[in-house]
């Protein structure tokens, strides 16, 4: 079982158990992780999963997608190159020990 | 007038190819619900042939309004090829109404560029520069309510609270600040309807909005960037060659969506309290409810009951064949009573799991600006409402706003017991 490992902005750190298959932010809200409200149920439609992946896994999760999941992360705050919208991150054993990092707030 | 009772029984035996949910008579005295009801089950995606505001599809599920509302690029919102909202009048020169261009009637690219401009007054540090202030207003404004008396709550308690919230975000002089609710109706109003009595009127009066603002404008041009709304159109390097009619545009946005919206939600809110006392009295017993309260208020009200796009191209959607150039309306107000995604929709429940899941503020590239602001003020309503009554009542029949748009109330009259 993969484990996600989720960081606020204030540096705290919550260390959950993913099933393959999840979204990251189903990941988060099925853990109560404070900090992704994934308003839209994971279609990318509504920008408040935006986390910002470990620069040394970007590689795996790969960048954001072109399209509405590009559309929407370029209309929210204090974007970053590894900026991605957590519900598009499909979680796979390959992802075990992704670190992820969450925003002051989601809009 | 026919009453709700009287409506029901139309929605259910109506033919289908009939029914016209855009009728603002129906809205006046709530009476949709029952012929959302049927289109949802019978023809969730409705054409209606005529209308006052001509012929226009009818988006009446959850998932279908996401769908649409996603797909920008089929369904603009740009106001060159139509319109946001049903009536091309609000925001287009037809008929008698005027151009009033702003980025939620545009697409992209230029729909980010001025969305960006304005952005950064909602972003997480503005907010909590607003909080402290928008607690100290709401207690002075509960404070100043009788206890055992009935007064409207929508003057007194929504109007008051909005308006003020929006002097803040706009940096408008707070004395004049009934001016902005009132160019807030004039903007979503036809004449007619008890606000104006002439499109020239209507013109008018927003001739002065744009006058008194374009002096404000010229002020802060002097002066060094401040964190407001209109400082930041007059210096954001994105924004220097608005024209009047842009600037205008730009402003009743921001007026609308910052004012009637939240009005409507915090009169809802009370009304909730009242129609659904044994959550209002779980929640008074258990604070922790409030962060799904708020969230419920903002689904139960719905204060856009809907937003329109026009297809660009022909698309074949859900079995229907949606033409170019036709109108598309997405009623918030019945997705977020589809029963097979909300259960129990009609209710207000305290505790809903997964109570952000709703589309008051819309999906996609169009999501609402000021979502965070409004739950900010929500929040600190219920939470204060909550420490001081142990019931919120109303006491006589509401008088709702009659708009296919502005879900919301013009009087709400309540008593407030200690």
């Amino acid at each position: 079982m993969p484990k996600i490992i989720f960081i606020t902005s204030d540096g705290t750190e919550r260390v959950v158990d993913a099933a393959t298959g999840q979204s990251a932010m189903e990941v988060a809200l099925d853990n109560l992780v404070e900090g992704i409200d994934g308003d839209c149920g994971g279609l990318a439609a509504c920008g408040t999963c935006h986390v910002y992946v470990d620069p040394d896994w970007i590689g795996k999760t790969g960048p954001a997608a072109p399209g509405i999941e590009q559309e929407m992360l370029a209309l929210t705050d204090n974007v970053q190159e590894t900026s991605r919208l957590s519900c598009q991150i499909k979680i796979s054993e390959e992802l075990d020990g992704l670190v992820l990092r969450m925003p002051e707030a989601q809009h | 007038m026919k009453t709700q009772a009287e409506h029901a029984e139309i929605a259910r035996t109506i033919p289908l190819d009939k029914i016209d949910v855009s009728n603002p008579e129906l809205f006046a005295i709530e009476a949709l619900h029952p012929y959302f009801a049927r289109l949802r089950k019978e023809a969730p995606v409705h054409y209606c042939a005529e209308s006052a505001y001509g012929p226009y599809w009818s988006i009446t599920k959850f998932n279908d309004i996401v769908a649409v509302d996603m797909n920008h690029k089929v369904f603009s919102s740009d106001h060159t090829n139509g319109s946001f909202v049903l009536d091309d009048t609000t925001l287009n020169a037809v008929e008698g109404g005027i151009s009033l261009p702003n980025f939620l009637g545009m697409d992209p690219p230029t729909h980010d560029v001025h969305r960006l401009a304005v952005a950064p007054i909602v972003a997480p540090q503005n907010l909590l520069r607003f909080e402290a202030k928008i607690r100290e207003r709401t207690k002075n404004v509960l404070d100043s309510l009788p206890i055992g008396e009935t007064f409207n709550w929508v003057d007194r308690v929504s109007i008051e609270l909005t308006t003020m919230m929006l002097a803040t975000l706009l940096d408008f002089p707070f004395e004049d600040r009934s001016k902005l609710t009132r160019w807030s109706d004039v903007v979503t109003t036809r004449p007619g309807y008890g606000l104006v009595d002439t499109w020239e009127q209507r013109e008018q009066e927003l001739m002065e909005c744009l006058a008194y603002f374009q002096e404000l404008y010229a002020e802060r041009k002097k002066l060094p960037p401040q964190p407001d709304l209109v400082s930041m159109l007059a210096h954001a390097p994105s924004m220097q060659n608005l024209t009047p009619t842009d600037f205008l545009g730009m402003l009743v946005l921001l007026i609308v969506g910052g004012n009637d919206t939240t009005r409507s939600s915090m009169s809802g809110g009370a009304y909730a309290a009242s129609l659904f006392p044994e959550g209002f009295a779980k929640a008074k017993a258990n604070r922790a409810l409030i962060s799904s309260i708020v969230p419920e208020i903002v689904r139960w009200q719905t204060p856009i009951s809907h937003m329109r796009r026009t297809a660009i191209e022909d698309i074949e959607f859900q079995g229907q064949k949606i033409r170019k150039g036709d109108k598309v309306a997405m009623w918030y107000l019945s997705g977020n009573r589809d029963e097979e995604v909300i259960d129990r929709p009609m209710e207000f429940i305290v505790d809903r799991p997964r109570p952000r899941h709703h589309l008051s503020f819309g999906f996609g590239i169009h999501r609402c600006l000021g979502n965070r602001v409004a739950e900010l003020q929500l929040k600190v309503l219920v939470e204060e409402i909550l420490a001081r009554y142990s019931q919120v009542e109303v006491v006589g029949e509401p008088v709702r706003v009659p708009s296919n748009l502005i879900h919301g109330f013009i009087d709400l009259p309540v008593r407030l017991h200690a």
